[in-house]
């Protein structure tokens, strides 16, 4: 009963953690088809941010949850006012601009930092369930999954910011012949997804540590189930983080947690196979 | 002057300074020189298997590396196996080849749009890395070959004559090996191109829907073009894997396939020539920038200089912005309106003259 409840925790965890790395570059995907292939460097730079500002005595919760969105998401903002904004519509020159990104950040994170794993803590300590420990970090990731959806969702629903994002997404022209600005919209957009990103990469810095080249074990894991979702931004991505996240646990449960890691991907090409659209191409339409 | 003509001269050319470098450089080079140079040679077939995909069949693969791992490593376990290279040398073409044709079933028989194609072989590019990186414990092996995990394979048995074993080819053979296989591929590959399969296959770039609706079945083109793509790439592994006598994970790695989309797009797409030159010009750049490694010292500058992501990102990044046709196509362009102009300026001379 307990190793029930400890699966379903560590489930629960693995799912929570793809809704987090991938919802930033949902929100990006969804809302300007952009494909960004520096997302992965997102997420590395939230870590480092967050254990750069830690290490400066800044508290680890204001670092996580304040100053790493924040910084990121202000180089979101300078990075699609100099690199983005002139490829759009060029949906594969976008793809190959941003790798280049990619590569340039883990260049400069690699002269800058070095290339070792440097890390926090993860705070909380541990709780017990029956005979088996788990951190109590898990279930904060967890939290701070659920609080980022809810907030998205809110926003996307009753904010006119939202009814100006959900209004472009779907004709940007026609949004921008009632006044709106489609460019300003993106920039903002990019940034938020940005800033996503790297509250996400700070979140997951304690449990897996930072070092240059980890966006690579992320990028492919969170463009899976931005795919595998579909177009609707959040239950595309609650969908696909639930059922990549249910293989990849069990996977890892049952094999060793490589094989859990193939498992999710082949899982997602098979299904990439069944439903070219996403799951929300077929299912949940009308969510948002 | 006629364009088929010129298009000759072309050809010619190539096949000038291609067997006159082949056959000039081990006598007056370096060997250390001519090992270097035999590298360039098989990535520059690396090179021509995406700029046949790519360039040519309009399928952005980010996974080409994975075809070219598979090759290396197709080959090096055969090799340890088997002991004469005939059948694992073939090995190395048609397992990638089946691996790519099974891919490409998934991708093209799915419909899968340009940028989830791009996605997913990324994806499968980084399966195959992970898979192999975790193959480091003994009880990983293939027959007589341990696949040694991220320590990669050492001391892989060089190429040998078909059937006999004790003929291995030695260092200066693998240069005529590999400069002899990169001409023959771009020949073939100009071959293939003028065939019918070639003229149907750049349609389908130019124009998915059209060609269908005349009767073609882009997805089977698309399949086959793809298959070839990852046979070349295959072979391209094989003749490294030749080359260095050892193949480790990051062949795989996501910095292999970044370099050979940023060979083809900085050489051009939609050319043979580009990607080659596009090749050889960003490898030794590399080697360069290598080469003035810092000895210790907190010299940033020579940091930044030797730090190959940083530097082949920022080219990758201009590129895209500011020469997005890449080298080759826009030095054609440049010349053919420099060509116009001079044209332009003579038929104005001459206009007065008409006059009278």
């Amino acid at each position: 009963m307990d190793l029930v409840a400890l699966l379903a925790i560590q489930v629960l965890y693995a799912i929570a953690s793809l809704a987090l790395i991938s919802v930033g570059l949902a929100i990006i995907f969804g809302m300007m088809r952009v494909i960004n292939l520096a997302h992965g460097e997102f997420l590395m730079l939230g870590g480092y941010a967050a254990i750069v500002a830690t290490s400066h005595g800044i508290s680890i919760w204001l670092a996580i949850l304040v100053i790493a969105p924040i910084v990121v998401g202000l180089i979101g903002i300078i990075v699609e006012r100099t690199i983005i904004r002139f490829l759009y519509g060029r949906m594969i020159d976008t793809m190959l601009a941003t790798w280049g990104l990619s590569l340039f950040l883990v260049g400069l994170t690699t002269a800058i930092f070095g290339n070792t794993t440097v890390g926090i803590s993860a705070p909380l300590g541990s709780i017990e369930i029956g005979a088996y420990r788990t951190s109590a970090y898990t279930l904060f990731v967890i939290a701070v999954a659920i609080v980022v959806l809810a907030a998205i969702f809110a926003v996307m629903r009753w904010t006119r910011l939202g009814l100006i994002a959900r209004g472009t997404m779907q004709n940007a022209n026609m949004a921008a012949a009632l006044g709106v600005n489609p460019p300003r919209v993106y920039a903002v957009t990019f940034g938020i997804g940005a800033a996503l990103s790297g509250l996400a990469g700070a979140v997951l810095a304690p449990v897996s540590g930072v070092f240059p080249t980890i966006g690579v074990a992320y990028v492919a894991k969170s463009f899976i189930t931005v795919i595998g979702g579909g177009a609707a931004i959040l239950s595309g991505t609650i969908s696909a983080s639930a059922l990549f996240g249910a293989i990849n646990q069990i996977a890892t449960f049952v094999t060793t947690p490589v094989f859990g890691e193939v498992a999710l991907l082949a899982a997602a090409i098979v299904l990439i196979r069944l439903l070219p659209q996403g799951i929300t191409g077929r299912f949940f339409r009308r969510g948002l | 002057m006629n364009e088929r003509l010129l298009n000759y001269l072309g050809l010619a050319l190539v096949a000038v300074i291609g067997i006159a470098f082949m056959v000039l450089t081990p006598r007056f080079a370096e060997l250390d020189a001519v090992l270097e140079l035999t590298v360039y040679m098989v990535m520059a077939i690396l090179a021509l298997s995406l700029a046949l995909i790519w360039g040519y069949g309009g399928i952005l693969c980010f996974g080409q590396s994975a075809f070219f791992g598979l090759g290396a490593y197709t080959y090096a376990i055969a090799m340890f196996n088997i002991g004469e290279s005939t059948i694992p040398l073939l090995l190395a073409i048609i397992l990638p080849a089946a691996f790519a044709a099974l891919l490409g079933y998934f991708m093209f028989y799915g419909r899968i749009s340009d940028v989830y194609l791009g996605v997913i072989t990324l994806t499968v590019t980084l399966i195959l890395f992970n898979s192999v990186n975790s193959t480091a414990g003994p009880e990983f092996h293939i027959g007589t070959a341990r696949l040694g995990g991220f320590n990669g394979i050492p001391g892989i048995p060089p190429l040998n004559w078909p059937g006999n074993k004790t003929a291995a080819i030695d260092l200066e053979g693998m240069f005529y090996l590999a400069t002899g296989s990169l001409l023959v591929t771009y020949f073939g590959l100009r071959l293939l191109l003028a065939s019918r399969f070639g003229r149907i296959m750049v349609g389908i770039r130019e124009n998915e829907r059209r060609a269908e609706l005349l009767g073609y079945d882009p997805r089977a083109y698309k399949l086959a073009t793809f298959a070839i793509g990852g046979a070349l790439a295959g072979f391209a592994g094989c003749l490294f894997a030749n080359w260095g006598n050892f193949v480790s994970p990051t062949i795989f790695g996501l910095s292999q396939s970044a370099q050979i989309i940023i060979w083809v797009l900085v050489g051009g797409r939609g050319t043979l020539i580009g990607p080659v030159v596009g090749c050889i010009g960003i490898q030794w750049l590399s080697t360069a920038l290598g080469a003035n490694q810092p000895s210790g010292g907190a010299d940033w500058w020579a940091k930044i200089l030797a730090n190959a992501p940083l530097i082949l990102g920022l080219i990758l990044i201009a590129f895209v912005l500011l020469v997005p046709k890449g080298l080759v196509p826009t030095l054609g362009d440049l010349a053919q309106s420099l060509l116009r102009f001079r044209g332009r300026q003579t038929a104005k001379r001459l206009e007065p003259e008409a006059a009278e």
